[in-house]
């Protein structure tokens, strides 16, 4: 396989008040390849968007900050960079789309002038061709009359418009890496289903990798090569999606799988997973799920399991497979989490 | 079903007056178009559309929250424009409701208790406290509901809990409707399920019927019998859940079924969607004829220009377009799709 663009490792995000730290991602890592898209899958509160910004540093210093790990971006840690240079890579190598376009986009702005914006700051041209560039990007992401359109400002445009709006900009400068937090949750499922297709084309056309963030099992399905799933900050698998779909390793993804209504299958009951997700504050003694989890052991109450690895980049942190597993790692551990 | 339906609703129009602009003409918003459905007690119905078709202003309407421009809402036999005072108040103990966002609809500053009894305060009903005190904790019970949560208040609970309270409130007079506007869209799936296993317990522990509002197929699939499908304020296609998932017969529930994502990779491998062109027209200004017609595939001269209404295509399936019912001539694309 290609040489991975971006590779995460041990990653740890923590909120430091005075009264308490959450440990909102506590170790994430893996490998991210060309034209590929990674989804990172969890419910409210399970770091998947932190650990999003975090990539970017777009997070607040203080309360927010990186106490461990690396973002290796094309061999460079993004963490080490000065403020400068990750302008450089922000935006222009690594973009990112958000949840709600409405509030992403500045209201008193011409859509075009937002999309000219970063194309003029990132790759030195005069506004005139930005400006033309910009109506190019709006054809491209589907926009009826773009060069009428690209005046309009943001409350013009509808909800799926506005998020192709956001998808221009992220695309101006070809970027290597799309992070898209949550792009459809805000949108009908025709716009989504539009969105989603248009995702998949512009990734095919400029071979660009995608990180998705999402809560919704079934965009996962439709979009994901590999997947993470994320609870109480720590990944609790990593696998392919035909793999995860068919044989989840670890309880909280089979309670996740098992809670998702389908419009294909009737099912009498869904397999909801009791019980509510912890506290980040203050730490686990041992295994996060053990309070909600079906298979507990008695050992997962005391003891925080590692990460045990299968083949391929197949990764569980749950002590029920530690007999299948040939090796095992720490996820705070920066070099070797992903193999 | 030959008994009476619990709740009719005939050709009910709601229509918003908006002015374009400060000075401009007022113009009608029509929110709600002529819908018409029957729901049999005991049964879950569901309405399902995308946002901006009238679902939650037809679900208003029908617990006499608005009123209705043109049209009846008929409740057990009678109907409810026409009540006022005692008898709509009666009313209301037989019909209850449950919201999407359990963090905006219950009191911040009362305790779960008085959450939770209040109905029975305003409707006179427990007055004695043995008697209330087994009701209640009965309906705990039900609900999920621990009994230390009681002198506690809302924001000391997740939106799951919080639903719960809420579910408890609706079915503390013991309805025999409980309309449910999008009560799942506001969890996290696991809590999501919860809830739905829930809904569907006390409705078969209770005799509830559900009116139940919804974006969400998938949801509605596993609590729901039968859907109506709303679009621009009018319903353009109702059958019994199954028939509407494997046989849809009006193009924008064809189109809507497809663009759900499935959560099984190898099903989303295999099948095409149908993508809808556009966005849905502004309801300020919905297109002549059938409205769906900017967005079908399968458009006809005459499409712009026939209004159309609901017709039988099959006996309980109706739908409001005049090419699928008659002429089956669905391409292949739509059949893998579906």
């Amino acid at each position: 396989m290609s040489e991975p663009v971006l590779s995460v490792r041990g990653l740890r995000t923590h909120f430091i008040t005075r009264e308490r730290t959450v440990k909102a991602v506590d170790g994430i890592s893996y490998d991210l390849h060309p034209g590929k898209t990674l989804a990172v899958v969890g419910e409210s509160g399970s770091g998947k968007s932190v650990h999003a910004l975090s990539i970017l540093r777009l997070l607040p210093e203080p309360p927010a900050k990186v106490v461990g790990g690396e973002i290796l971006f094309n061999g460079r840690d993004l963490l080490k960079l000065n403020q400068e240079d990750m302008r450089a890579i922000r935006g222009n190598r690594i973009a990112m789309i958000f949840q709600e376009p409405m509030t992403s986009l500045n209201p008193v702005l011409k859509v075009g002038e937002q999309i000219a914006e970063a194309i003029v700051l990132h790759q030195g041209v005069t506004q005139e061709q930005a400006w033309a560039k910009s109506v190019d990007l709006l054809k491209k992401v589907g926009i009826p009359h773009p060069e009428e359109r690209v005046n309009d400002y943001p409350h013009q445009f509808s909800g799926g418009m506005r998020q192709r709006a956001m998808i221009a900009i992220a695309l101006s400068c070809e970027p290597d890496v799309l992070i898209a937090d949550e792009p459809t949750t805000a949108l009908d499922v025709t716009i989504q289903a539009q969105i989603l297709e248009l995702m998949k084309d512009l990734q095919r056309e400029y071979h660009m990798a995608i990180i998705l963030i999402t809560h919704n099992i079934g965009v996962v399905a439709e979009m994901a090569d590999d997947v993470v799933v994320m609870y109480a900050g720590r990944p609790v698998e990593h696998a392919s999606v035909g793999e995860l779909f068919k044989n989840p390793k670890h309880p909280y993804t089979k309670g996740l799988l098992g809670s998702v209504p389908s419009i294909y299958v009737k099912k009498e009951r869904l397999e909801a997973i009791a019980g509510q997700p912890p506290d980040l504050s203050g730490g686990f003694t041992g295994c996060p799920f053990a309070p909600r989890c079906p298979s507990v052991l008695e050992r997962c109450k005391t003891d925080d399991p590692p990460q045990f690895h299968l083949a391929g980049e197949r990764m569980s942190n749950c002590w029920l497979i530690e007999g299948e597993s040939k090796e095992s790692s720490h996820r705070h551990a920066s070099t070797g989490g992903a193999k | 079903m030959s008994e009476a339906p619990l709740l009719r609703v005939k050709d009910l129009k709601k229509h918003f007056l908006a002015r374009k602009g400060m000075f401009g003409e007022k113009t009608a918003v029509k929110a709600v178009d002529g819908v018409s459905f029957d729901v049999m007690p005991q049964e879950s119905f569901a309405v399902v559309g995308e946002s901006g078709c009238g679902k939650t202003t037809l679900g208003k309407l029908v617990l006499a929250l608005e009123s209705a421009t043109s049209g009846s809402v008929i409740f057990d036999g009678q109907d409810v424009a026409a009540m006022n005072g005692a008898a709509l108040k009666k009313m209301r103990r037989e019909m209850q409701v449950i919201f999407q966002d359990p963090y905006s609809s219950l009191n911040p500053r009362m305790t779960v208790e008085d959450i939770i009894t209040e109905p029975w305060v305003i409707h006179g009903m427990h007055k004695d406290s043995a008697e209330r005190a087994k009701t209640l904790a009965k309906l705990l019970d039900d609900c999920g509901i621990a009994k230390s949560y009681l002198p506690r208040h809302p924001h000391e609970f997740s939106g799951g809990q919080r639903q719960r309270v809420g579910i408890a409130r609706a079915l503390s007079l013991d309805p025999k409707l409980v309309v449910a506007d999008e009560p799942v869209s506001a969890l996290d799936v696991s809590i999501q399920a919860q809830i739905l296993n829930l809904l569907k317990d006390l409705q078969k522990e209770r005799k509830l019927a559900y009116l139940f509002i919804s974006h969400d197929f998938s949801v509605v699939r596993h609590l729901c019998t039968r859907i109506s499908v709303m679009y621009l304020g009018r319903v353009v296609e109702t059958a019994d859940s199954e028939t509407l998932f494997n046989d849809p017969q009006h193009p924008y529930t064809e189109a809507l079924l497809s663009a759900v994502p499935v959560p099984d990779p190898a099903i989303e491998q295999r099948r095409k969607r149908i993508i809808l062109t556009g966005d849905v027209p502004s309801p300020l200004k919905p297109p002549s004829g059938c409205r769906f017609h900017p967005r079908c595939r399968y458009m006809r001269d005459t499409c712009p220009v026939n209004d159309q209404i609901l017709i039988a295509a099959k006996p309980g399936h109706e739908a409001a377009c005049e090419v699928l019912p008659f002429k089956d001539e669905r391409s292949e694309a739509a059949l893998v799709a579906l």
